[in-house]
């Protein structure tokens, strides 16, 4: 008697996702300690079913808009067939051989990117007993994420992640449900992306120009292996701030800072007054939008330190002439509405960071403002939904703090949004940041997971539902585990022990 | 051929941003400690040294090494030969640290000969003492001191014994550097260097969280590469016992996460103790009692008191029973087993957080406390315990090291026991180390540097000032501190975590307490700190980054 799985989907292009896991044939009984996130409607029996091995196969339903050759799932077949048995290491029968199914579950989605999550959701209900064998219990599940949008920021300047810590990193957030990875590429410290327009800015803004760069085929793996798990690459490409990297391989491109009435041979933000400024943006911009296929783009704008540009006299001449008189929010809105504006001609939706919607009348608005302040971040929320724009939340979710240890139920705070529906509706989503101050492939994952998926938790599942930090722990602890298991360097969260513990160093 | 040496060293420098710090500026309140400096770091004149030597003569004349001619030998002169695996283990791990595995090398005798006038050809070793130690194991009295001579034709190194040799072919390794071409260089030095303090713990917690011994090793090897002396192994404690005793089994049977994948069999300890050797580093294992020691009541029935809840046992345990004799004999039985096993002269025997609660409901414990007159005092009661413990100990030939409420509560000690610090703030402790040395007792400090405390930014900073030697105190008082240890307490810390949580925080507690008092540039500090966490992970340790900045080999796992 074994189960196997089936996957049919009904239109391939749909924005919500629906999916069911049904699962007949009875049996003893056991359980696990659930899923993580938490699935929306979930109904399990004691009834549990053997899994076996040799025998278990996924297949697309007959229905299915999906059938072999859809690379999305043949790819997610393969991977989720050996994270439900790590043990077995003889060959899985992928094909379709329809002979042996006695049982069958089967999931149904509306898109390839809803049968990813739910076979994800499969794969944590499979155990093992203490003999070893496989078991799934009777289960049924209906599941949908509460926000569209889950991020994680990784910040790829302060210091240089490896290729490979991302990809991992991107598998874990695959086991969380994240959906964005949002690329914090470059800032000040270094410029890690290789541009195929402008080279140099890698080659002088890089801390190495061969060794700490993102090539062109790294960016299209990340992308690949992202998309394969469902999960959008955001980049990032904080301007006017944020830049110094910038300015070692494009000259001209920030602002001279003047001591007195000289130059003191310090640079700025990006200069504005400039035209050959926008010109630049705009064909980097271009490129970026080419290179990156999500429709968002991340302009940033965040923290705008007024000084150097108040020293330059080209730039005081530049606000008299425009009118800005001596209010140099205004020059930055300036700046930011032809950033904007550039975005929006390569058909991309813009995001930025709150500073840039908090100081400015904006005439030509960016589509969506990402919260990132701490102090009440839910009233900057609202403010941000009232005049209509789209907002990501990132204020709680700053998890590059390491301390205090025990702390991911703070991570778990429920978000008790009180707006209008409609309001609520511009709420999309969150995002978990990583910066990368104190951070590189020596403690990223650690740092990370699970206090990640608390976050995570938090924007997939219900709330009313996922109230409770106590009952939330062991399921979380479980999780953990499950994460080690699959080779995530996780954390643990309290005293405790995992049957397989991580075995590197 | 000489270069600048200027020059060398910016080519050991790293790139560190001179940005702002970004996204907290809402979030001071959350940074650490206001008198924590940004740095940024520059060449150091004193290149890559961790912990920094007590005499450095650094010169600017420049020779290169290749991997293919440079040896590691065994001096003329030297009494320890080729029969001495420590260090021709020592010598292959140091050539492969400098030069990243093995070179091919060429015919004896050719390649010395073609090496130009510039190149440095080997290193001698010479243990001077007409006992090297080869076969014995470090202890608190340990010459560690070594003199490391840089310069043409062939280096020297200089020491009295095989310990001081290990350190001084770290230092060597961290004298080499690549010049711009990627050469293997170093510039001719003359070093005398010895350690402030005999006794520079790490403490890792094996009971909260199991720690495979792959990670133990790993830190190990860690601990080698900061001078670091001394193993503390808190092996046991409430949640679980993973020791496997051959004496008592149902120990680790019962009170083991698990009695098979979650132990340390006796072969896993000797390859501990064997590791640590070769390496210099002590072993030293805490079986903490009477207190922190819930787990040994699942293997051993009647060892723990029976906590009552009203006239009835409530069913829960409290502490080791100190009235019955069984205790005793088990404690006598077990430490004997604990005394061959572990071949350090101490053993760390706990004795702090006990709770008394459970005592005071248990009334056999009550009608002893009457009968030996504690009235309600329970630290007498305590003592008594400890007492009888410690003179357990003492007939199996070991000294033995407390934590300091067996000190605060008054139990006699003997005249050598060791008495670790770990309580209070910055006042209190140093109270603590002033009244522990004035009643001429040996003590080391742990206060400062719990190292499983994180917070945001470079708390390194905190650790690297903090002093054992700081409080009042007359000069022999001062004697008396050997030393101190950081702590990894396991609550939050297993595998995943441990290493890039441990370094290089816990390189500024070896720095303090091997180099000279005086060093306390914090600046110098951050320079050479920074490359010494690169050369870390370049060997293949996550250790984490003190601020933004990059390795030339960043870490290649995940």
């Amino acid at each position: 008697m074994e189960t196997t799985g089936l996957v049919s989907f009904g239109r391939y292009t749909c924005s919500h996702l629906y999916f069911l896991l049904l699962i007949v044939l009875p049996l003893g009984q056991h359980t696990v300690e659930g899923v993580w996130p938490l699935p929306q409607i979930f109904t399990s029996s004691i009834e549990r079913y053997p899994l076996n091995p040799q025998a278990f196969y996924f297949g697309y339903g007959r229905q299915s808009a999906a059938q072999f050759g859809c690379s999305v799932l043949d790819a997610a077949f393969i991977r989720y067939y050996s994270l439900i048995f790590p043990d077995y290491t003889g060959n899985g029968v992928l094909h379709n051989n329809l002979s042996v199914s006695a049982g069958k579950a089967s999931l149904n989605a509306e898109t390839v990117w809803g049968a990813v999550r739910g076979l994800e959701t499969f794969s944590q209900l499979v155990y093992q007993d203490d003999f070893g064998s496989y078991f799934v219990n009777q289960t049924e599940i209906d599941d949908f994420p509460r926000f569209p949008f889950r991020g994680i920021l990784l910040d790829t300047s302060r210091h240089f992640i490896p290729v490979h810590a991302i990809l991992k990193t991107l598998d874990a957030m695959a086991y969380s449900k994240f959906n964005v990875f949002h690329w914090h590429i470059v800032d000040d410290p270094s410029f890690p992306y290789q541009s195929q327009t402008f080279p140099d800015l890698s080659r002088k803004g890089a801390f190495h120009p061969m060794t700490h760069i993102y090539t062109q085929s790294d960016v299209r793996r990340v992308i690949s292996h992202a998309r394969l798990r469902g999960i959008r690459v955001l980049p990032e490409f904080d301007s006017p701030g944020h830049t110094k990297s910038w300015g070692k391989g494009q000259s001209d491109l920030l602002t001279p800072c003047y001591s007195g009435s000289t130059p003191s041979g310090a640079f700025g933000p990006v200069n504005p007054a400039l035209p050959s400024t926008y010109q630049f943006m705009a064909t980097l911009l271009k490129e970026v939008s080419s290179v990156f296929p999500d429709s968002y783009i991340h302009l940033g704008g965040d923290e705008v330190n007024f000084s150097c540009w108040k020293s330059n006299p080209d730039v005081r001449a530049f606000m008299q002439k425009m009118g800005f008189g001596v209010d140099f929010t205004k020059l930055e809105a300036f700046y930011m509405e032809n950033i904007v504006n550039i975005t929006t001609f390569l058909n991309k939706t813009a995001i930025v960071w709150q500073d840039v919607f908090d100081y400015h009348e904006l005439r030509s608005s960016p589509s969506v403002v990402e919260v990132w302040k701490d102090g009440c971040y839910l009233c900057e929320v609202r403010r941000v939904a009232n005049v209509g724009l789209r907002v990501i939340l990132a204020s709680p979710w700053y998890l590059d703090q390491p301390g205090p240890t025990h702390n991911w139920a703070r991570f778990y705070t429920p978000l008790n949004f009180s707006g209008t529906a409609e309001q609520k509706k511009l709420v999309i989503g969150g995002e978990v940041c990583m910066w990368g101050e104190y951070v590189d492939a020596t403690n990223l994952t650690p740092r990370l997971w699970p206090r990640a998926s608390a976050a995570a938790e938090r924007l997939w599942s219900d709330e009313k539902q996922t109230s409770s930090v106590d009952k939330a722990f062991p399921r979380l602890q479980d999780f953990r585990c499950k994460l080690v298991r699959r080779g995530i360097r996780a954390e643990p969260l309290y005293v405790g022990h995992c049957k397989h513990e991580y075995q590197g160093v | 051929m000489t270069s600048p040496l200027q020059l060398a060293l910016l080519l050991l420098a790293l790139g560190f941003s001179r940005g702002l710090q970004h996204h907290y500026p809402d979030q001071a309140d959350q940074v650490d400690g206001e008198a924590e400096l940004e740095l940024v770091a520059e060449p150091s004149k004193f290149g890559s040294l961790w912990p920094l030597p007590q005499k450095v003569k650094l010169s600017a004349v420049s020779l290169k090494l290749t991997g293919v001619s440079f040896q590691i030998a065994d001096a003329k002169g030297s009494s320890a030969g080729s029969g001495c695996s420590l260090l021709q283990d020592a010598y292959r791990r140091y050539y492969e640290y400098v030069f990243g595995g093995a070179k091919r090398q060429q015919q004896p005798g050719k390649g010395r000969r073609a090496a130009g006038p510039a190149v440095l050809t080997e290193l001698q070793v010479w243990i001077t003492s007409p006992d090297p130690e080869c076969d014995g194991y470090p202890g608190v009295a340990s010459d560690e001191s070594y003199e490391l001579t840089v310069d043409q034709p062939y280096a020297v190194l200089k020491a009295p014994k095989v310990w001081g040799a290990l350190h001084g072919l770290e230092t060597f390794s961290q004298l080499v550097y690549e010049d711009e071409y990627g050469v293997k260089s170093i510039n001719s030095t003359t070093i005398s260097d010895f350690p402030r303090f005999a006794h520079r713990g790490i403490l890792l917690d094996s009971a909260r969280h199991f720690l495979p011994i792959k990670v133990i090793l790993a830190n190990l090897e860690t601990m080698a590469m900061n001078k670091l002396n001394v193993f503390h192994w808190h092996i046991t404690d409430d949640q679980s016992f993973p020791y496997l005793s051959r004496t008592f089994p149902q120990l680790s049977q019962q009170g083991a996460y698990h009695p098979y994948t979650h132990v340390y069999t006796p072969a896993d300890v000797k390859m501990v103790v064997e590791f640590g050797r070769l390496r210099g580093i002590r072993v030293i294992p805490e079986f903490d009692t009477p207190g922190h020691t819930q787990s040994w009541g699942k293997g051993q029935t009647d060892l723990l008191t029976p906590c009552y809840s009203g006239s009835k046992p409530s069913g829960s345990f409290g502490p080791v029973n100190p009235i019955l004799n069984t205790t005793y004999d088990f404690m006598s039985q077990f430490f004997k087993e604990i005394s061959t096993v572990f071949p350090d002269a101490y053993v760390h025997l706990g004795g702090d957080e006990v709770d008394f609660s459970c005592w005071k409901s248990n009334p056999d414990i009550q009608t002893f406390m009457d009968q030996q007159g504690f009235g309600k005092d329970f630290s007498k009661l305590e003592s008594f315990y400890i007492q009888k413990l410690l003179n357990i100990v003492a007939t199996t030939q070991k000294g033995y090291m407390i934590w300091q409420e067996v000190f605060d509560n008054g139990v006699q000690l003997k005249p050598d026991t060791l008495i670790h610090v770990w309580k209070g703030n910055k006042e209190q402790y140093q109270s603590e180390m002033a009244n522990v040395t004035s009643a001429g007792f040996q003590t080391l400090l742990s206060t400062p540097w719990y190292l499983n405390r994180i917070s945001y930014g470079q708390d390194w900073q905190g650790h690297y000032r903090a002093d054992p030697q700081d409080f009042k105190g007359t000069e022999e008082q001062k004697k008396l501190v050997i030393g101190g240890e950081a702590c990894l307490w396991g609550e939050y810390v297993d595998a995943t975590n441990l290493t890039p949580r441990l370094w290089p925080r816990a390189s500024a507690v070896a720095e303090r307490l091997w180099s000279a008092a005086d060093v306390t540039d914090i600046n110098d500090a951050f320079n050479r700190l920074s490359v010494h966490r690169c050369r870390m992970v370049a060997r293949g340790i996550p250790a984490q980054p003190l601020f933004s900045s990059y390795c030339p080999r960043e870490y290649k796992g995940v």
